[in-house]
């Protein structure tokens, strides 16, 4: 597994939280710059989406394939209480949130029993197994997804009706998570799971209990999960079988290989890279699209472990050092 | 760490300049008609990229513009996804001022886009989707649907098939929301029809074995074997059907069944087998004056949808024309005056639900010997009333059609 | 006459289909499990090669009109070059470092065949007739069975069993079974390690590939026909544990009898039994049926 040294001395502390600012800027002010919000929020989703992967990927080391289930599991909760039952937006998205992460217990208790490449398929079958459910299940609407979840009033104050409006609440629950992740992997929490990570069995030596801090992390990342996809599903207004695909458990990896492993920004440059490239290559390539995230896979994997910030931060230690 | 940040804010912003490019000035003096089907899946040989070679057929035969509007058509491939379909027609709406929806395939896609066509108020069009929610609990005054629907399919199949001695059915069925209303739809029909239901299974979706399910039908020991399924797999259900000898015993009623599906399969293991569909090439001189020239471009027949593509796109221009205008609400008045003669339809006419009313058609698929060329695969058994085949207003579930 | 309800022919028909499918789940884990034994990587890309298998079956067919027969052995060693390709290019730059990567690059790979072959033959798939030889269907009583499954559950057994044997009980199968364990050392006694790896993993694509052969006539040939089956395989393999290549087989043909069983009882599940059953034998034996603790 790559590592990341990340020593922030005091001036980088600084640079760091300017680099931040400027982006938070930029993010704020996207759609009155003619960005299509829409868009944005769709990709901010993703971003979360890919954080929670990264949490558990990059600052844990366990290989999760099949996160999807997680974002779907909320994203149909949230469509449905909203949607069917008439919950107001916070709740539906509470609700979907904690749906997720109690599938993430289940699925967590069972895969922890494997480790590395077999905690990998676990997750991959057991995913599966929920797209199936998910698949015949009369409330999802099956293929047909879930359609028209009206957005509601956020907390019966702000309507969200407006694009602009749902765009400021998800990028606040997007700064949110990205500010709660940054805080648990600096608190001793964290600092247990970067140890599990570089070596289990120094960790269990040390007398930790190393399941349990691995359950916590997977049930933490997969909450985080479920955020995300109950955002989008308020976001966009529907959920569909794609959300809970193992392709898409596929391309959180890639979003956050990509971005950087174990960076902080890097899960949220890559998912938005690769929202980008879908989102502008669909209509010139058509399917070949899949032909290219895979094509991009490869090299990533072969040539290009660190990822954007990963590269950029080994050329920034290299350069201190001379 | 500084120059990582603002190298990722750039890019981030970088990125943004995607959303740019694809914002444009809402439209003034083009008609832009926006095609969202299935171009590479599942259902592009029954729709897909010649569906838009229809509709650009149909452009060329208005002459290229409208009004003294020029036409632009837009197409995009949904890959049967609703949500890639809803997004694209969101954007082209919110970005792209397109005027009018016209829906491919998919019966999921369809019902997305037609949930977004309702909120920004403009025209939307289903053609190849069978879903007949559109025009039931979903309708609204934006949908228009053109082709066929499930209804129409199972007043035709189930019921001409009870009629002409196949009384005791077995569906085997595609165990999600399409396929679960397609055996419903076809059973209520087959027992009003004095028919009766022997049993049912459900197989998983892209199924690629079915033989377990077949042995089942087999030993229910019906007369007729409805498929409540579409695409690949009715193509491997007929497939294992003739292998494993269910053919010699029971009937085929292909509920879901397209042209393009027996060209795949050919005469031999489809022989026999009964289906309805809204359009037939090779109908009447008409029919086949159009379709000669749609071979000479895509060297193979057309398919109902792709006829009822070009069908619709030429009609809405028409009512455009008439209307003097390319606002959804005017248009959606003037289509639903007018009475529709073309080469799809004859004496058709789209009601307040949105259901656009035409006959159906019951046809077999012809034994090998009587095929007198490629794609020469139907005989026409009974021609259906538009009135008898759709939802009446009796049944309807369209709350604003009362 | 009828057990738990379901009369008897419908019981063992189903039990019999199961028995072809489990066939092929034996062969897929087998192959999957020899590449995981002795290269450390799970080949993701297993189910891609599958669809190649059959694919080239096709194309064999439809353009250089070579019978199934020829194919069956032609098919196999291309797609085995193939493989033999692939990880002396791009694989064997990952056997020193964490085996994800090795899951994710063969993921991506698979993603690449798989957009390509939809691009070049379309989703909707290609028809493969049945090899005259085998055309027809024998009446055993209780149900009509046609010819070749049969012929499928015989071939992929035999196929089964000679690797079993050939890795198990010859000097070439101890080579490289050593070599999993100590490269150094095997290398040291003047056996080419890296060649053997090459070729093992080209063997084990020429096993899926002729998987996807015996496949063809049965199934429709398309290109997502490889990962909708990948995943059921890579259960399979949890479950049977991948130390070992003979549990791989009774596993596989196990878990295709259990699949034909639930598909007559309660056939919505029949798609998830594989997980279920995988998430028990997780909490009660975590090594798998026949795995060997690490």
């Amino acid at each position: 597994m790559q590592t990341q040294q990340t020593t922030l001395t005091h001036k980088n502390h600084q640079q760091a939280l300017l680099g931040l600012s400027i982006c938070l800027a930029l993010l704020i002010a996207a759609p009155f710059i003619g960005i299509y919000p829409i868009f944005m929020m769709k990709a901010l989703c993703y971003a979360m989406f890919a954080m929670a992967f990264n949490l558990l990927m990059g600052f844990t080391g366990l290989l999760s394939f099949g996160h999807a289930a997680f974002f779907g599991a909320a994203g149909y909760t949230t469509g449905l209480l909203i949607r069917s039952f008439g919950w107001s937006p916070e709740m539906g998205v509470l609700a979907g949130t904690a749906i997720a992460s109690l599938c993430g217990l289940g699925v967590g208790l069972i895969a922890i029993r494997r480790q590395g490449i077999y905690f990998a398929m676990v997750t991959l079958a057991m995913a599966q197994m929920f797209y199936f459910v998910f698949l015949q299940a009369p409330f999802t609407g099956g293929e047909d997804g879930l359609q028209g979840v009206p957005r509601g009033e956020l907390l019966g104050l702000i309507s969200l009706e407006n694009d602009l409006s749902l765009y400021f609440v998800v990028l606040a629950v997007f700064v949110a998570v990205f500010m709660f992740v940054i805080r648990i992997v600096h608190s001793p929490y964290g600092q247990v799971l970067k140890a599990i990570r570089e070596n289990e069995s120094r960790a269990i030596s040390l007398g930790y209990n190393v399941n349990q801090y691995k359950l916590m992390a997977f049930v933490l990342s997969t909450a985080i999960a479920g955020l995300a996809g109950s955002m989008k599903t308020l976001a966009l207004g529907f959920v569909t079988l794609n959300d809970a695909h193992w392709s898409l458990s596929g391309e959180v990896i890639l979003m956050t290989l990509l971005g950087g492993l174990g960076t902080f920004t890097g899960p949220a440059l890559g998912a938005f890279t690769i929202i980008g490239l879908q989102n502008f290559l669909a209509d010139q390539v058509g399917s070949w699209i899949n032909v290219i995230i895979g094509v991009i896979f490869v090299i990533c994997v072969v040539a290009f472990r660190r990822g954007f910030i990963g590269e950029l931060k080994h050329w920034m230690t290299l350069r201190n050092k001379t | 760490m500084k120059l990582k940040k603002i190298i990722s804010a750039l890019s981030i912003a970088g990125l943004g300049m995607v959303g740019i490019h694809a914002q444009a000035q809402v439209s003034g003096d083009v008609i832009r008609i926006g095609f969202i089907t299935d171009l590479s899946g599942l259902y592009a040989d029954i729709d897909g990229p010649a569906g838009a070679e229809a509709i650009r057929m149909a452009i060329a035969d208005l002459g290229g513009s409208v009004a003294g509007k020029k036409i632009e058509l837009l197409v995009a491939d949904h890959q049967n996804k609703p949500d890639v379909a809803a997004a694209k027609a969101r954007e082209w709406f919110d970005t792209q001022g397109v005027d009018m929806l016209v829906g491919g395939t998919n019966s999921g896609t369809a019902l997305a886009m037609a949930k977004v066509a309702q909120e920004k108020k403009k025209l939307f069009i289903a053609i190849g989707a069978g879903t007949s929610a559109l025009t039931n609990e979903q309708c609204n005054a934006y949908t228009i649907h053109y082709a066929y629907d499930t209804v129409a399919l199972a007043k035709g199949t189930g019921g001409a098939v009870v009629k002409a001695g196949g009384k005791s059915w077995y569906f085997l069925t595609a165990d999600y929301a399409f396929g679960a209303s397609l055996q419903n739809d076809t059973a209520n029909v087959v027992k009003a029809a004095g028919g009766t239901v022997v049993g049912a299974v459900k197989h998983p979706l892209s199924a690629s074995d079915f033989s377990s399910f077949l042995l089942q039908a087999q030993g229910s020991k019906a007369q007729i074997l409805g498929l409540a399924n579409a695409g690949g797999d009715t193509i491997n259900a007929i497939k294992a059907a003739n292998e494993f000898g269910i053919t010699k015993s029971m009937k085929l009623a292909g509920l879901l069944v397209f042209i393009n599906d027996i060209h795949s399969l050919g005469l031999k293991s489809t022989q026999g087998m009964y289906l309805t569909d809204s359009w037939y090439w090779n109908k009447d001189a008409e029919t086949r004056a159009w379709s000669r020239k749609f071979f000479e471009k895509l060297k193979r027949m057309p398919s109902s949808i792709q006829a009822a593509d070009y069908s619709a796109a030429s009609q809405y221009l028409q009512a455009v024309k008439a209307a003097g205008t390319d606002d959804s609400g005017k248009v959606s008045a003037q289509l639903k005056k007018t009475k529709i003669n073309d080469m799809f339809a004859k004496g058709g006419y789209i009601r307040e639900d949105g259901r656009m009313i035409h006959d159906m058609y019951l046809m077999q698929v012809k034994t090998p010997d009587k095929s007198v060329e490629p794609w020469d695969y139907y005989n026409v058994v009974e021609t259906i009333k538009g009135e008898a085949a759709f939802t009446t207003k009796a049944e309807s579930k369209c709350a604003s059609w009362k | 006459m009828e057990i738990f309800g379901i009369p008897i022919q419908a019981f063992l028909g189903q039990l019999l289909l199961g028995l072809v499918n489990g066939s092929f789940y034996a062969m897929l884990s087998l192959g999957l499990a020899v590449i995981f034994g002795l290269l450390g990587i799970v080949n993701f890309a297993h189910g891609a090669f599958y669809m190649m298998g059959a694919y080239v079956a096709f194309v064999a067919l439809d353009v250089f009109g070579l019978n199934y027969w020829m194919v069956l052995l032609i098919a196999p060693l291309l797609v085995g070059i193939v493989g033999v390709v692939l990880e002396r290019t791009l694989l064997k730059h990952l056997y020193k470092i964490d085996p994800i990567y090795g899951l994710l690059l063969t993921f991506g790979l698979a993603l690449i065949a798989e957009g390509m072959f939809r691009e070049f033959f379309g989703v909707s798939g290609q028809s493969y007739p049945v090899p005259d030889l085998l055309q027809g269907a024998t009446n055993l009583g209780f149900m009509v069975l046609p010819n070749y499954r049969a012929w499928v559950v015989f071939a992929s057994l035999s196929v089964c069993l000679s690797t079993w044997f050939v890795i198990e009980r010859t000097r070439l199968g101890s080579y490289l079974r050593a070599g999993t364990e100590n490269p150094q050392l095997v290398q040291a006694f003047g056996i080419n390690v890296p060649m053997m790896v090459m070729l093992t993993y080209g063997a084990g694509c020429g096993l899926a590939a002729l998987a996807g052969v015996l496949a063809a006539p049965v199934i429709q040939i398309n290109p997502l026909m490889g990962s909708n089956l990948i995943i059921v395989v890579f259960a399979v393999v949890v479950i049977g544990g991948m130390g070992s290549i003979m549990g791989a087989i009774i596993t596989g043909v196990a878990l295709g009898l259990i699949e034909g069983l639930t598909k007559v009882f309660y056939p919505e599940a029949s798609n998830i039994v594989v997980f279920v059953i995988m998430a028990i034998v997780l909490l009660i034996r975590p090594v798998g049926l026949f795995g060997k603790e690490a």
